[in-house]
């Protein structure tokens, strides 16, 4: 029995120092808080056990949210990448996205570092066992060594450590990310004071050494030449210029024959894995056996860093008998003589279901306790530091006596996913896709400093210097939308060539340059050259003059959906609202109505399954404060 | 998501029994009432105007700037109205053509069709009724949305689910192109190109084309229900028109602007909108006591939906009568036998017998079972006679509404597109289009989209 003693107290305390747990300690720590941090290894902090790259198309844009609202992730990314890609370059501004491959082992130690030097914050190893719960309320935490640790508030970022069980083949073991000590005392403790958890499952493909690879028969995906970065406090001069590519090959039929032979060894379809995967996120062997009529399935080699030979084999995940791995990647082209250095995997964890949660992702359950990240049933290490950085602000905020701090559907994609988490919950680890996002038009990420840096700001996330430059930008771009309307393009032969050689139909009249720039094709950078008149300097202003005047239209049919789901949103439901007591719900409406106690109307339009007249019946109730009368 | 709850969307509906009286009021309730009545009106900005006034102007189609009516509008600002929004009623002039036309105009123009009491539950739920009466209104909302939904369900066994759902299908499998396409930009699949997107919204909006033709108010409410009076010379056929078009105060006037067959005339039956089929001929005939006849009679009959044929029950059956009888075979027609007063010399039993048809013995001089016939055609109307030669599928203003706000949807994708608008922009109004199908089969699910994704393709990290 160990013997427990009480160690120091803090304002928050943050357990586990994954891609959540550093955005909310960091958070926390910065609004004032005196915060620990706890994780099971030091070693792991921000560590990325899967893909070595962050952003694309959804997540990139979390990755600027976080940013504007004064979080790490984009700053570290910033620091540490080896190769910097805009995706979707050829299509409209909206789901333009930005990825990054890290260094992964760099990344880790630069986020480390951040960590170590903030003031008001303690990192420490040690592993929680269980939370204290006094009355409904936790109070702190237990570790395994019996420190038991004070906090007005705490939150849960366990990632895939909670009972995590990691499968190869016909092994399996106990065991968190990348073979660290996994958490399992807490989830029993977790599910004594009655939360629902569940099992869900992800897995990584197999590494292998840079120097094995033929790199001759497979396709280079270089880097951009373009400075782009996604911390909006980064400077274009700083763009990396000596990066480094990924590689891309492909699957075969003999790989496929490798895979359908030993089928009976993968846990996956033994049955041995009972948790969840992710569609989004198949192993190999999935989708050779859904996808069967496909000839071929792509490959990436991602180098993990500029100091390791190691290769990451992307869209290779698999569970299968290590021997098995390596006769599969031995079918591919380039990879016929490749060295595995770490096997691939799958691993099984535990999860809350985030219908349990509030949009602050407070634990409806228990009062100042919240949970973010893999832990909420998520995936991606982006998902993680959006919600890690809400929670932490929120901790935050609750610990310093304030009320809570949530982002809307059309604010921000955390408010998206946030939103999507405990209205809907999820049946299998939840990725951000810009499909989910109804106003994606709006939330950009080009745009997510004006959406949120206020907002970074007031939370105190956001320092003085950097909030003047952005009021600066914020002028400049009223400026140059000034400027477009008041510029004509005369249709003189230079503008008439112009139009011409971009296959725009010819001026018949001059037009002001905000008409002017309505055309597709047309460029702002070509109305400075043809006009000789000033619009800006300064390129990312240019680029919300040219976004915002181009699809105008689309953006205010978006803005009038927005504004309907704001009356919707104003439309608050009693917290205390008695849904026994209201007549004629259908039993179904009545039942997701308790179990997720939508907190306006919009959300409860959300509820699937809910069937207008249950809504219409729920909006008549909380009209106007009325429905206090119909509770006895 | 439940997409019904839109109570903060601008609603219009006709709210005077159809057809009946000289006067006919549109309503519109909602935010966006003023503006959406002023896009249709002409006669000074309703914009500016004050809160409880009434003007005096035309409706316009903006369109083609057609002239719809003359009207008296009024507006009447939230919150002092009866559901505690924007209100505006547009007072034109009773016949069932125009105003259902001004009720599609504004359809068009960004209104939808309100529900079954949907001005009340507003009232209700914006505050304006006590909620002493909230019992008997939640059993009213409760009962209407259930009845709207099972009468919606029944409405939608006829083939019209089906074809909604193929629609669905086409544009989703598109949507999920796209989709893939910009979540994940590395994998293989083929690029929807802005062709493709253009001919699935070209093949949808021929398919809703070809729906809304066969909707009941789509076609016959719009332009009548195309009846002739057919029968001997002598029989009464202008008795009879005299009494439809003269009795019934609510004559439609014509509509100014599109060039009408003068042959033709506009009445209301009981709601139904009837277009009478060569009224000049039977007027012609009548008066000169001629031949004609058959030969005439059968080129209204071409044209017709409805035939309303004419006996002289005072004598026997001429070879001409058996003429019409079988001329008239596969037509939905009612069998009139008059002059009943001049006693019967054929039955009704008879008659139905030999036609198979309604038979009804009337006077129409003593208009003796007038009603009857009135009756017949209302109920021969809302049974389904409206179209002859289609299937109705589209039974109700709502689905229609709907149906023409999808098009309109496809419409603004395939012109964004020819002017290049990145796909992903142009996929907003495809994606809208999608939504409002799903409208109107009850099944907008924003998982589907993403479920779509998933067994579509083959994705992976």
């Amino acid at each position: 029995m160990i013997k427990s003693y009480d160690s120091n107290a803090y304002d928050v305390i943050v357990v586990g120092a994954g891609h959540a747990g550093c955005e909310a300690a960091l958070a926390s720590a910065r609004m004032g808080q005196k915060t620990l941090l706890l994780t099971i290894s030091l070693d792991m902090v921000a560590f990325m056990p899967c893909n070595p790259s962050v952003g694309g198309p959804a997540k990139g844009t979390v990755v600027r949210e976080v940013d504007a609202l004064g979080g790490q992730m984009g700053k570290n990314i910033d620091a540490t990448y080896i190769q910097m890609r805009m995706l979707n370059t050829g299509k409209g501004p909206a789901v333009q996205a930005l990825r990054a491959q890290a260094d992964k082992w760099q990344y880790h130690e630069q986020m480390k570092r951040v960590i170590e030097e903030t003031p008001n914050l303690t990192l420490r190893q040690a592993t929680v066992d269980e939370l204290l719960v006094e009355d409904g309320v936790c109070q702190g935490v237990v570790t395994n060594t019996g420190a038991r640790y004070h906090a007005k508030s705490v939150v849960l970022t366990t990632g895939t450590s909670a009972r995590g069980r990691i499968y190869i083949g016909e092994l399996n073991y106990s065991s968190g990310p990348n073979n660290t000590i996994p958490a399992i005392k807490l989830s029993e403790n977790l599910e004594k004071l009655g939360f629902k958890l569940r099992r869900f499952k992800t897995g990584t493909p197999p590494r292998v050494n840079s120097n094995t690879i033929d790199y001759s028969k497979t396709e280079e995906e270089p880097g951009d030449q373009v400075p782009r970065h996604f911390s909006y406090e980064s400077r274009d001069e700083d763009y990396l210029k000596d990066q480094v590519s990924c590689w891309m090959t492909y699957t075969n039929r003999y790989t496929h024959k490798i895979i359908n032979d030993n089928l009976t060894r993968s846990p996956m379809f033994t049955g041995e894995i009972k948790g969840v995967g992710p569609r989004y996120c198949p192993s190999i062997e999935t989708k050779v056996v859904r996808f069967a009529d496909k000839p071929r399935h792509q490959i990436f080699l991602e180098p993990e860093g500029k100091n390791t030979e190691e290769v990451y084999v992307g869209d290779f995940s698999t569970s299968m008998p290590e021997e098995v791995q390596l006769e599969m990647l031995h079918t591919v082209a380039g990879l016929e003589d490749a060295e595995m250095m770490r096997p691939g995997y799958a691993i099984e964890y535990d999860v809350i279901d985030p219908w349990q949660l509030k949009h602050t992702l407070e634990t409806k359950n228990i009062k100042n306790l919240f949970t973010a990240g893999q832990m909420n049933g998520t995936s991606g290490y982006e998902e993680a530091a959006g919600q890690g950085l809400i929670a932490g602000i929120n901790a935050a905020l609750r610990a310093s006596g304030q009320s809570g701090f949530t982002l809307g559907r059309d604010e921000a994609y955390i408010g998206v996913l946030i939103d999507d988490l405990v209205t809907k919950g999820t049946e299998e680890p939840y990725r951000l896709l810009t499909s989910r996002a109804e106003y994606r038009l709006i939330l950009r990420h080009d745009n997510a400093d004006l959406r949120l840096t206020d907002y970074g700001y007031q939370l105190g996330l956001i320092s003085e210097e950097r909030y003047s430059k952005f009021l600066a930008k914020k002028e400049q771009i009223i400026q140059a939308e000034h400027a477009v309307k008041s510029i004509t393009v005369h249709p003189n032969e230079e503008v008439q060539n112009y139009l011409a050689s971009i296959g725009e139909e010819k001026l018949k009249a001059g037009v002001k340059a905000d008409v002017f720039l309505r055309r597709p094709k047309v460029k702002i950078d070509d109305i400075e050259k043809l006009t000789h008149e000033h619009i800006s300097n300064e390129r990312y202003v240019k680029e919300q003059i040219e976004i915002n005047v181009k699809y105008e239209g689309y953006i205010k049919k978006e803005q009038q959906q927005i504004n309907r789901l704001h009356r919707q949103e104003a439309k608050k439901i009693p917290v205390d609202i008695d849904y026994q007591a209201i007549e004629g719900l259908a039993t179904e409406a009545r039942e997701k109505f308790e179990k997720i106690r939508p907190e306006t109307l919009a959300q409860a339009e959300r509820i699937s399954g809910v069937n207008p007249a249950d809504l219409a019946i729920l909006s008549v109730y909380v009209q106007n404060g009325r429905y206090s009368k119909i509770k006895n | 998501m439940a997409q019904t709850l839109t109570e903060f969307d601008t609603i219009a509906a006709i709210s005077t029994p159809i057809g009946e009286g000289g006067i006919s009021i549109v309503r519109m309730s909602g935010e966006d009432a003023v503006k959406i009545a002023n896009q249709v009106f002409k006669g000074g900005n309703l914009t500016k105007a004050a809160s409880h006034t009434i003007h005096y102007g035309h409706i316009i189609d903006p369109a083609n700037k057609e002239v719809i009516d003359e009207v008296m509008v009024s507006v009447m600002l939230a919150p002092k109205t009866f559901t505690r929004e924007n209100i505006v009623e547009i007072n034109c002039h009773g016949g069932i053509v125009v105003t259902n036309r001004i009720l599609q105009l504004l359809l068009k123009t960004g209104a939808r069709m309100a529900d079954p009491g949907e001005f009340t539950k507003r009232a209700f739920v914006n505050g304006r009724i006590d909620l002493t009466q909230a019992e008997s209104v939640m059993d009213v909302v409760r009962a209407k949305t259930d009845r709207a939904r099972q009468v919606a369900e029944k409405q939608l066994e006829g083939g019209l689910l089906e074809k909604i759902q193929g629609m669905r299908q086409e544009i989703l499998n598109v949507l999920a192109n796209v989709e893939v396409n910009i979540d994940y930009p590395e994998y293989d699949a083929d690029t929807v190109t802005a062709k493709q997107m253009i001919a699935t919204s070209k093949t949808v909006i021929s398919e809703i084309d070809d729906l809304l033709k066969t909707a009941a108010e789509g076609t016959a409410l719009r332009n009548g229900l195309a009846t002739a009076i057919i029968g001997q010379p002598n029989v009464g056929k202008s008795s009879l028109l005299n009494y439809l078009t003269k009795s019934d105060t609510a004559i439609v006037t014509d509509v100014a602007g599109t060039t009408r067959d003068t042959l033709e005339e506009y009445v209301s039956v009981e709601g139904v909108p009837l277009k009478l089929i060569d009224t000049a001929g039977i007027r012609d005939t009548d008066n000169k006591v001629e031949k004609i006849g058959v030969e005439r009679s059968r080129k209204a009959l071409a044209k017709a939906d409805l035939v309303l044929l004419l006996f002289d029950s005072s004598k026997p059956l001429t070879a001409e009568d058996h003429a019409l009888i079988d001329a008239t075979n596969d037509k939905k027609r009612i069998v009139l036998l008059n002059k009943t007063d001049l006693g019967q010399k054929v039955t009704v039993e008879e008659i139905k017998q030999l036609t198979g048809s309604k038979v009804i013995a009337i006077s129409v001089l003593q208009q003796k079972n007038l009603d009857q016939l009135k009756q017949a055609i209302k109920e021969l109307f809302f049974n389904g006679i409206e179209n002859s030669n289609d299937q109705v599928l589209v039974t109700n203003q709502r689905q229609s509404g709907l149906l023409e706000k999808a098009k309109t949807q496809l419409n603004e994708v395939i012109k964004a597109l020819e002017i290049d608008v990145p796909i992903d922009i142009a996929q907003i109004d495809f994606n809208g289009a999608w939504d409002t199908l799903g409208e109107i089969t009850g099944e907008s699910s924003p998982d589907e989209l993403v479920n779509q994704l998933f067994s579509q393709f083959c994705l992976g990290k």
